[in-house]
């Protein structure tokens, strides 16, 4: 039981981090491009799941995607998708709640590069695409590194918005932080510490390869 | 050729400003623009380049149209073959030397240019070099032979070497000149430095507020037409040393240091560090053949 809480905790977060990258960047640079007005008001919807309690994120997602509300009801006729108590709709509200820990060092990363350097890239005949993936990417790489390993490490952490909208299904929906509650509340101390103390490991590691990287990408550009 | 009419409000330091110019380049021109900054120097080279759209006025290269605010068209960067060069280099750092330059190349086959620009430029024994472990001076070189790999006819400078010291300076300087010269560029050099002015430019046009109110060859311009000398140079005070009714002025010209005997009060506004014209027009020069 362990360990399948433990892989669904991986998988889930692998998925959420893959999906966050591949929406979180082109959001991250158009936040870091846009001269729009509406640009705070975006801002700040990505950086709600910061302050916002999970429990309030969870409850608001159980209205939303629950058999009861309009849309919750066509995507199960339509699409046969439950979001309610199951690992996609997990998935859906680990994208919503780990959007900023994606966006905002990827968003700082492209704003720190030199406006010339797209500008460069553009009087060489280089269409916007071209810049982007050739020149804007590959010269955030810390950033997004940042970014992939902070989405990862904080879907590993997450608890109330999946308690709220997951609940508490074995192979399902029970992650490693709601198994070890669960543990906890059977009074398995033995249990619940082995979980606690691999999720301590893990999260140390990541964290501390994250500072590692970084400080010898800094490194080589000071060198 | 490429004529031009710009028109556009920017909003400079000094409140709101009416940026309205109008001329006329030849092929093989070597233009700068002159002017204090926040003169619109660089707006213009942007609006040449595309990055900046004017709001109204015409940009006509050739046969081509860069711009009519009548027909609303905006030819984009990418069409407009110019090659743009910047204070701060802005190099690639992602990439070596070599693939900086031939990033540029719109196919991976015609090399030959961009190899002729490693070599004009002295670059072959960098070529694998980091950019993050070269001299302002090298990267400026890189940036130089970067825009003009694919063969623009405009190469646009924006005050390419106010970031290196004097020394550097002088020798890009010679280097522009040559690109200018080999690949018959026309080329628009914003700079401030009147020695630099002199050295390199065909026509000046002096920008202020937005206006363009002289144009010349840079000798009439900077010396105001006060003098009508038998020759002059342009150089840098590097001391003014007084004496009771004498100054003393050693002024560097080129790789040479002069020095210049004047009465007190009437070079009383020179100082150290001035950039100045040195004409005779009494004597005449001797020239002799150095061995």
């Amino acid at each position: 039981m362990i360990w399948e809480s433990l892989w669904l905790t991986l998988k889930l977060a692998l998925i959420t981090t893959l999906l966050l990258f591949v929406i979180g960047t082109p959001l991250a640079y158009w936040l870091s491009a846009t001269k729009s007005k509406s640009k705070p008001v975006w801002e700040t919807l990505v950086s709600m799941p910061l302050i916002l309690p999970p429990t309030v994120l969870g409850f608001y997602l159980l209205i939303a995607f629950g058999q009861s509300s309009f849309i919750g009801k066509f995507l199960d006729d339509f699409f046969g998708l439950q979001l309610v108590f199951s690992f996609s709709g997990l998935v859906l509200a680990s994208v919503i709640y780990s959007l900023p820990f994606m966006v905002h060092p990827i968003q700082s990363g492209f704003s720190s590069l030199p406006i010339h350097l797209k500008e460069a890239a553009y009087s060489l005949g280089k269409s916007k695409t071209t810049t982007f993936f050739k020149i804007m990417l590959p010269n955030i790489k810390p950033a997004l590194l940042t970014g992939i390993v902070l989405s990862f490490a904080h879907t590993i952490g997450e608890f109330g918005v999946v308690l709220m909208i997951g609940g508490n299904l074995p192979g399902e929906t029970r992650v490693a932080s709601i198994a070890i509650y669960d543990e906890v509340e059977a009074l398995n101390y033995s249990n619940a510490n082995t979980l606690s103390f691999i999720l301590f490991v893990l999260s140390f590691a990541i964290l501390l390869s994250v500072y590692l990287i970084n400080n010898k990408s800094l490194n080589r550009i000071v060198k | 050729m490429i004529e031009c009419k710009l028109k556009k409000e920017l909003s400079a330091a000094e409140g709101k400003m009416i940026l309205n110019v109008d001329f006329r380049l030849n092929e093989g021109d070597f233009i700068v623009l002159y002017g204090n900054s926040g003169a619109g120097k660089t707006s213009i080279l942007r609006m040449l380049s595309g990055l900046l759209s004017p709001e109204d006025g015409y940009i006509n290269q050739d046969s081509n149209v860069w711009f009519n605010a009548e027909k609303k068209i905006d030819l984009p960067i990418q069409k407009r073959e110019i090659g743009l060069v910047f204070q701060n280099y802005a190099l690639f750092p992602n990439m070596n030397i070599e693939e900086n330059i031939y990033f540029s190349l719109p196919q991976k086959k015609d090399k030959k240019t961009a190899e002729e620009l490693i070599e004009l430029m002295e670059l072959g024994n960098l070529r694998k070099q980091k950019i993050q472990q070269l001299s302002g001076g090298q990267q400026q070189r890189v940036a130089l032979a970067r825009a003009l790999a694919r063969k623009p006819k405009l190469l646009l400078l924006d005050e390419p070497l106010s970031a290196l010291d004097h020394g550097m300076r002088t020798r890009l300087q010679e280097y522009i000149l040559k690109l200018h010269k080999t690949y018959n560029l026309t080329t628009i050099l914003v700079s401030h430095d009147p020695a630099e002015i002199i050295k390199m430019a065909d026509k000046v046009m002096v920008l202020e507020n937005g206006k363009i109110t002289k144009t010349g060859p840079p000798i009439s311009i900077f010396s105001e037409n006060k003098l009508s000398g038998k020759f002059q140079f342009t150089g840098e005070v590097l001391a003014k040393i007084d004496e009771e009714v004498i100054s003393i002025l050693h002024i560097l010209i080129g790789n040479n240091v002069i020095k210049s005997v004047s009465a007190k009060d009437e070079i009383a506004h020179i100082q150290k560090g001035d950039k100045v014209l040195v004409a005779s027009k009494a004597f005449n020069p001797i020239v002799t053949k150095i061995e």
